[in-house]
């Protein structure tokens, strides 16, 4: 099922590259010992080398080139022995030194793959161009005085991953895709946070559009900055669409930098001082060439926790799932973690129906997630043990959820205390029935008339009878019996 | 007090651990010395209460004997280094009132050894330059005059020309400097002083306001060998914070100074002999040769070809690295502030009243050879050539211990001269540029007077981070030239 817009003249096909900036999970900062955490008082986790200070010079912060390493190992990617820093000059307020320290020329990490799941079940292999480490810079704040900016340096020298993919994605949904794919795996490692709101991962988007068959890329723009995941995909199908507009009314593509505005559901070209022209790129002079001992990267790589397309191959294998289903219990760690605590030594797909069903749907109906979900995995499990060792029926099971979802308690205490347990006392249920047929002889003598689909009306008025609790298996067996 | 000093370091140093002086008497003949000579211009910043606190603090550590290497010791520090609580201008204006809040490690490290630190001594515009006319605070006089002619007033030389005039005058027995294409050495040359460039890597840079990051490195002047190397021995050391800093152990530099030098092998680089090198310059040369070969040196002729193009190579990558370390100096979180409409004019006014013109120059070079088309043909090719002039001195080492060239063109210069055209300055960097880009240890040692009476250095190269041996083979020269001139001024 390809993507295409159609414009007045025919179909036309989109080409879609990410560059995402991801903010490391460190205590400090890519070249100071400053502090990284997010909300702290503005200018108070600054040092005197993010501030740029004469004769501060920067050293590597180890840890942030092991979390660059292990995204790169996470992505299939060759790790680069050898990377260099590059100066990239501008002049900012919110950028102290005139230049970012990133890596241009010999990146940390070379090309890697990476498989996106799509909405109807398929996979796709995007290929990874290269990642690299580079610092972020400052915050300026126009909105504070009048006729004066604020700056903020607290930001100024966290290490960001620059994630970059080739131009392989081929719709909205594809780009979407690739960023929760993408935010997963960061999750995985604990490499970045993924918080799209805090700013921690943010995307460039790349867009040029041609006709289908076409084998070269037309001109591309870029989309800085987009913040969430939807925006992603609106801007694609907003610019792609300006795109196709130009083309068709005999224009040319201009490539060009460009912000999406959600408000207006539009791209706009960034005004020229938004950014500059030349970054006067060259190897930074106070820092000497990344040297990676290779045994230190197979130590990393050891040490990689399982990520989510290994998660998904194994569910299926291991607890009997559709991939489907794997697929969207994997996503989050958190989810997967929780299904599997419910699926061990249990009926897999009864725990996936449970988890995606009954328990997603609680979540999202009160606003939770999964790590503060009233309903903890072991009482989840010992709901569904309730269940197949007949103690209640599968009607029950729904109510004690409930139940389980207000109070957070345990399913057995609910049961017990409010005498849900099922009724497997034959003459229990033979009573029932006979009062039952006793109340209702013109329905008795219709159904033996012929009517069978009354059987149902029966069944439920039983169990009715038994506030729902009989074992509905007896009670069809006896009810059966019963009408003969 | 006259006495005092003319002492040596090492000899202050003698005298204050046997108690015949005390530290508060060396350090206020010192103080005397540069009131009386403030027409030098040879400091930026004076610290005379501060000195006399610390010498009192020396003086009670002396008596309990447990001063440090250089307890006592008045000292200037060239101000391009940052020191803690006291202003750092680095002669620009634009850090005209800029304190730092921090101690560079090299300091630091004089002040663990028990150095007193007197003033912060002028110097080129962020040691950009060979005259120390680039300085926003004026340009400072060479302590030496002509024979016969006082009414020329000489520069000092570049850019440590502060902390060379404050040693030849016996201001102080000794300084900090920073040299980035011969601003140790060739001023040292003119002062008639010893300036001494280790290898790159051998003092942390940490807190050393930037010039150009791959090419600069501090190091000591002083009046003779032995002070330099005391010196050279405190300052050195590897600084976590440098990761540029070599993490070896330090050497006594001072401790084997006197070894015979019988077998040592001298090369004598052919492509320095220059064309138009005044005929003073190659005699000087060849008595140095002479002396080395008395000494018991095995004398070798060698080739660095790529010579010829050191100098231009050095004029891209300087300017090229200046102009991306001097951006930080926008107005926007310390120095100099000029308001302006928007972020743009506080730029340009900033930087525009904050920098000279010379400095103005270079970050125009810099940033012209980095631009996007011209990077390939200006900074990579000079990257390059770099790299084959370090190939040279590489290839030259196998058969040589140590290269003895002048340190200079010719002898100091008045102040005035050789302004019209930057080009003519920046040939005096053509000896000492070399040991720069190669990253090896140099070496500024008095040779004796020329015709004007004026003093001419040699220079001699030492493999990396074998200064031990430099150092001998300098002190070597020193015994030969006995140099005991004074200069007219602070004599």
């Amino acid at each position: 099922m390809e993507y295409r817009i159609e414009g007045s003249t025919g179909a036309w096909e989109v080409v879609i590259g990410l560059e995402v900036h991801a903010q490391v999970v460190s205590q400090s900062k890519l070249f100071s010992g400053a502090a990284t955490a997010f909300g702290a008082a503005p200018n108070s986790q600054v040092s005197l080398v993010d501030a740029a200070f004469p004769g501060m010079l920067p050293v590597i912060n180890a840890e942030c080139v092991a979390q660059a390493v292990r995204t790169g190992l996470g992505l299939n990617a060759t790790i680069n022995l050898e990377s260099r820093f590059d100066r990239k000059n501008y002049f900012y307020a919110d950028l102290p030194a005139g230049y970012q320290i990133s890596q241009y020329q010999m990146p940390v990490v070379g090309t890697g793959t990476m498989i996106i799941d799509l909405p109807d079940g398929s996979s796709k292999s995007i290929g990874i161009t290269r990642l690299h480490l580079e610092q972020d810079a400052g915050k300026s704040l126009h909105d504070q005085h009048p006729t004066k900016s604020y700056i903020d340096l607290n930001r100024a020298g966290v290490a960001l991953m620059e994630i970059v993919s080739e131009p392989d994605l081929r719709s909205p949904e594809e780009a979407g895709a690739y960023m929760r794919k993408l935010r997963s795996i960061l999750r995985y490692l604990g490499t970045c946070d993924g918080n799209m709101e805090a700013g921690s991962l943010r995307a460039d988007v790349n867009v040029s559009v041609r006709r289908p068959g076409e084998d070269k890329f037309r001109t591309r723009c870029e989309i800085k900055n987009v913040n969430s995941i939807r925006f992603v995909m609106h801007a694609v199908e907003a610019e792609a669409k300006r795109q196709v507009e130009v083309w068709e009314q005999g224009g040319e593509v201009r490539q060009e930098t460009r912000l999406y505005d959600p408000g207006r559901g539009e791209t706009r070209p960034m005004r020229s001082k938004e950014h500059a022209h030349d970054y006067r790129y060259f190897p930074d002079p106070d820092l000497l060439p990344l040297k990676l001992d290779p045994a230190w990267v197979e130590r990393l790589k050891a040490h990689l926790p399982e990520l989510p397309d290994a998660k998904k191959a194994r569910f299926v294998a291991q607890y009997g799932i559709p991939a489907y289903d794997a697929g969207v219990l994997v996503v989050e760690k958190a989810t997967a973690d929780f299904y599997e605590a419910v699926a061990t030594g249990r009926d897999g797909k009864q725990a996936a129906n449970w988890v995606m069903g009954d328990l997603f749907g609680a979540l999202n109906r009160t606003g939770k997630s999964i790590d503060t979900s009233p309903v903890t995995a072991e009482n989840l499990g010992a709901l569904l043990d309730l269940i197949n060792d007949a103690t209640i029926n599968g009607k029950i099971a729904k109510d004690v959820f409930e139940a389980m979802v207000e109070t957070g308690e345990a399913p057995g205490a609910i049961v017990e205390k409010r005498g849900l347990r099922q009724v497997t006392d034959t003459g229990a249920i033979d009573t029932a029935i006979d009062a039952v047929l006793a109340a209702n002889d013109a329905k008795v003598a219709e159904y033996r008339g012929g009517s069978e689909k009354l059987f149902g009306w029966f069944v439920g008025q039983v169990m009715r009878q038994m506030k729902g609790k009989g074992n509905p298996a007896l009670v069809n067996e006896a009810l059966k019996r019963k009408l003969g | 007090m006259t006495m005092l000093t003319h002492l040596t370091l090492a000899g202050m140093r003698a005298q204050l651990r046997a108690r015949t002086i005390a530290a508060r008497e060396l350090t206020m003949a010192h103080l005397a010395a540069m009131q009386k000579h403030r027409a030098l211009n040879a400091f930026i910043t004076e610290t005379p209460e501060a000195a006399l606190a610390e010498a009192d603090a020396a003086d009670a550590k002396l008596a309990k004997g447990n001063g440090g290497a250089l307890t006592g010791i008045p000292l200037a520090i060239k101000d391009l280094f940052c020191t803690d609580g006291v202003r750092t201008t680095a002669g620009s204006k634009i850090l005209e009132n800029f304190v730092p809040p921090y101690e560079s490690t090299v300091s630091a490290n004089l002040k663990r050894d028990g150095a007193i630190f007197v003033g912060k001594t002028n110097l080129d515009e962020f040691a950009m330059g060979s005259s120390n006319m680039t300085s926003a605070y004026g340009p400072v006089r060479n302590p030496w005059t002509r024979r016969g002619d006082n009414a020329a007033v000489l520069v000092p030389g570049g850019s440590s020309g502060g902390s060379a005039a404050a040693v030849a005058a016996r201001l102080v027995p000794g300084a900090t400097a920073t040299d980035t294409g011969g601003s140790i050495r060739q001023p040292a040359a003119f002062t008639g002083i010893v300036g001494i460039k280790p290898t790159y890597g051998r003092c942390s840079r940490w807190g050393i306001v930037a010039f150009a990051s791959s090419l600069d490195q501090a190091g000591p002047m002083a009046r003779t060998v032995e002070d330099a190397a005391i010196l050279l021995t405190s300052m050195s050391g590897h600084d976590p914070k440098d990761s540029t800093s070599a993490p070896l152990p330090v050497p006594d530099f001072a401790a084997d100074l006197e070894k015979p030098l019988a077998g040592l092998r001298v090369g004598v680089p052919k492509e320095y002999q220059l064309e138009g090198t005044p005929p003073e310059i190659t005699a000087s040369w060849e008595q140095g040769v002479a002396w080395l070969k008395d000494a018991g040196c095995s004398i070798h002729s060698i080739s660095l070809p790529h010579t010829k193009y050191a100098l231009p190579t050095y004029y891209i990558v300087a300017p090229a690295e200046a102009s991306s370390n001097l951006a930080r100096y926008d107005g926007v979180r310390f120095g100099l502030r000029v308001p302006g409409e928007d972020l743009d004019d506080l730029y340009a006014n900033t930087r525009a009243e904050g920098f000279g013109a010379e400095v103005r120059r270079r970050i125009l070079i810099g940033t012209y050879v980095l631009s996007a088309g011209y990077y390939d043909a200006y900074y990579l090719k000079a990257q390059k050539v770099r790299a084959r002039i370090l190939a040279d001195f590489t290839e030259a080492f196998r058969s040589v211990d140590v290269v003895l060239t002048p340190a200079t063109p010719g002898a100091a210069f008045a102040q005035g001269e050789k302004m019209d055209d930057p080009v003519t300055m920046y040939l005096n960097d053509v000896f000492t540029v070399t040991a720069n880009l190669a990253g090896l240890p140099g070496v500024s040692v008095p040779a004796g007077l020329d015709s004007q009476g004026l003093p001419l250095g040699l220079q001699l190269i030492g493999k990396p981070f074998d200064e031990v041996t430099m150092l001998r083979a300098a002190r070597a020269l020193e015994r030969a030239a006995d140099f005991r001139a004074l200069p007219a001024l602070g004599a």
